[in-house]
């Protein structure tokens, strides 16, 4: 889709995905794409199926049809730990951290270093979660606190790290911007570039364009459960974007990229 | 004060409720006039403690993961009696009676079956997703209703002479060379330990503790586990027991030999053994860092792999296994098991559990708090007894004094709720 990737193979595809809750049809037909070092916005209102979409892809539900496809090969995600076998990591918007434990206790979580003996070895494990932390956030001193100690952007960097510590090719953040203020809202700005350099392909989840609009390079907007279109951000504006989540129209230079769902979607809004 | 303790690294709940239990000691020794802080009064502490401050090590674990398990009287009761019946009726078909082995099996009998009770709750939690608080609150009344059912109400008597020891009695201390040898021990890992973690930490270049703070801290440690023995030590058995002692040694009997020291009674060693083996359990090992993950955030810890359904019905097994070894010790200290046996036993155990700083709202506790807040209950309850209080009034008073623990627990916990401030 992007001319900027032609010719690379995309770390990830989902084809053609179907998922439907008692006769409603959360997700119909919507194929996405994530490119390595690429930046990737879902975007659409609440009950636009993008959350239901992006849970297909770590593993929390599984489709009535469709493919996923990793690398090229097809992935068969049926748990989280599947997603995470084939690199996948997300960041849920609750961020999914045990309040009680400190960073390092964390980003460990389930998968723990241990001595010969088998005991924890809460050390190494501190050692290396300064390492990555570091590297996030050099700010970061807190390690002896429990997260709940830690401000919005400081958990965020955790919940990062945690995926960053187990090699994660493929980031699904799920509104990482929401309940943070506008210094750690830049803050998980930065993080997301530095990420991109390192040739991680980045999905964020949003409902607020202003959120993900200046950190992505594309972006899917949906509605209804069907895609609306795929744009580059650089081609559009706001005001275009608005329109496809709103109306679920494309605007009018970019129709010849529009998706099923656009021409469908216009007839009945209005 | 407060820098001194945090460049110490002291759990502050830990020093307020050391605080509170020193006034109730003082105050009781004030209004008696001396007779509460005396080796006499402090050995039978320390035995009155035990089965209710073993079981509080479990329900730490069982409260951190959200959960209550309000059985644990009513297993102790079905145990006990079971226990009773293995040694009395059963094992004296096969082994002589009073045969070294007779205890020991009755014990893993206990302990198999009280994981199996413990494991049905478990699964009837975690996999069926009944409240804990039902299955227990069921289990309360099933097990109770099973401990008549084992004898059809029979008190089972005399138990095994080696079991019995469990209960502390007589001759169930470990007399003052040994009791030292435990203390030379205890120093020992102290001294280890701290040595141990500052060069882990060192190791890591992580931040350590000014070299003060840790000699500080393995001081009043030692100095605890010293006091603790010198008191022991300095209780000893009455005249005529201790001319029987000697009688059966063949020793004549003189006035400086007759002071036979009672040292650490074995319910106290078996608290000791349970709450190290399970700090380690819940500090240093996947088992325990779960347990209070599961606590803190159910739904991360699903997320992060951890099979929370399982982790479930092995937190309650341990109480199950725990409440064996509770079962043993008030069975031994009777040395009778009746099926009313730990009655009421499940609250005594949240409320040392509560008292001892951990949060029922999960994912918060130390097995040392719940220790201590076992020793505050029994230490009230004694101490009223000792002043002649009526036992109306002691449900009264010790009814309250929780309610106000877990208050000032919460007024204290808003406002030094970060923990690095």
């Amino acid at each position: 889709m992007s001319d900027r990737n032609a010719g690379t193979q995309p770390l990830v595809e989902m084809r053609d995905i179907h998922i439907s809750f008692g006769g409603v049809k959360a997700v119909d037909g919507v194929s996405i794409d994530l490119y390595p070092g690429e930046v990737v916005g879902v975007l659409g209102h609440n009950g636009a199926g993008k959350s239901t979409l992006i849970k297909v892809l770590s593993g929390a539900y599984t489709p009535e049809s469709g493919q996923i496809i990793v690398d090229g090969r097809e992935a068969k995600i049926e748990n989280a730990r599947a997603a995470r076998d084939n690199k996948i990591e997300t960041i849920y918007q609750n961020l999914a951290l045990a309040d009680n434990l400190d960073a390092a206790q964390n980003l460990f979580l389930g998968r723990e270093i241990v001595t010969k003996a088998g005991f924890l070895d809460d050390g190494a494990m501190e050692h290396k979660a300064r390492e990555v932390l570091h590297r996030l956030n050099p700010n970061f001193k807190k390690f002896n606190s429990p997260v709940s100690a830690l401000s919005g952007g400081q958990r965020q960097a955790v919940a990062i790290a945690r995926a960053l510590l187990f090699e994660a090719r493929i980031l699904i953040m799920d509104e990482p911007c929401a309940a943070l203020g506008v210094q750690e809202t830049r803050m998980v700005g930065e993080l997301i570039d530095q990420l991109k350099k390192d040739g991680l392909g980045i999905l964020l989840i949003s409902h607020d364009l202003h959120d993900v609009f200046d950190l992505s390079d594309r972006l899917h907007v949906m509605k209804n459960g069907k895609l609306v279109g795929t744009v580059r951000t650089e081609d559009v504006t706001h005001d275009d974007v608005l329109g496809m989540i709103i109306l679920g129209k494309m605007p009018e230079h970019l129709l010849h990229l529009a998706g099923p769902g656009a021409t469908n979607l216009s007839t009945h809004v209005s | 004060m407060t820098k001194i303790l945090a460049k110490m690294e002291v759990d502050r709940r830990l020093v307020g409720l050391a605080a509170v239990l020193l006034i109730i000691w003082i105050g009781f020794d004030l209004a008696s006039g001396g007779r509460f802080i005396t080796p006499r009064n402090i050995f039978n502490l320390s035995v009155q403690t035990a089965s209710v401050a073993v079981m509080a090590c479990g329900m730490v674990l069982i409260i951190v993961t959200r959960h209550i398990d309000l059985s644990v009287g009513s297993i102790l009761g079905v145990l006990a009696m079971i226990m009773g019946v293995v040694q009395t009726d059963i094992l004296p078909q096969f082994l002589a009676y009073n045969h070294p082995m007779t205890w020991i099996i009755t014990l893993l009998v206990g302990i198999v079956i009280g994981a199996l009770i413990g494991g049905i709750q478990g699964v009837a939690v975690g996999y069926l997703g009944v409240p804990a608080f039902i299955v227990t609150l069921g289990g309360l009344l099933v097990w109770r209703g099973a401990a008549w059912w084992v004898t059809q109400g029979r008190t089972v008597a005399p138990l095994d002479a080696n079991f019995i020891l469990l209960g502390g009695g007589i001759n169930g201390t470990i007399g003052a060379t040994w009791s030292w040898i435990v203390a030379a021990i205890a120093i020992a890992a102290i001294i280890y330990a701290a040595i141990k973690d500052r060069r882990r930490r060192l190791s890591f270049e992580f931040p350590v503790k000014p070299i003060w703070a840790e000699y500080t801290n393995a001081i009043i440690k030692a100095g605890l586990v010293l006091a603790a023995v010198l008191t022991l030590n300095a209780y000893y058995l009455p005249t005529r027991a201790a001319e029987k002692v000697l009688a059966q040694r063949g020793i004549p009997a003189t006035p400086e030999n007759l002071e036979i020291s009672h040292g650490i009674a074995i319910p106290l060693l078996i608290v000791a053994l349970v709450a190290i083996v399970l700090t380690i359990a819940a500090k240093r090992t996947r088992f325990g860092r779960y347990v209070f993950a599961i606590g803190g955030n159910p739904q991360a810890a699903e997320l992060a792999g951890i099979n929370v359904k399982r982790m479930t019905v092995a937190v309650f097994a341990l109480m199950g296994v725990l409440c064996a070894i509770s079962a043993a010790i008030s069975s031994a200290r009777l040395q009778s098991a009746g099926n009313d046996l730990g009655t009421l036993d499940e609250l005594r155990v949240i409320a040392a559990v509560v008292i001892g700083g951990t949060s029922l709202a999960g994912g918060l506790g130390t097995i040392y708090g719940a220790l201590i807040g076992a020793l505050v209950m029994q230490s009230l309850q004694s101490g009223m007894a000792l002043l002649g209080v009526d036992t109306s009034l002691q449900s009264i008073v010790i009814g309250l004094v929780l309610v106000l623990a877990v208050f000032s627990d919460k007024y204290f916990h808003r406002r030094y709720s970060d923990p690095t401030a």
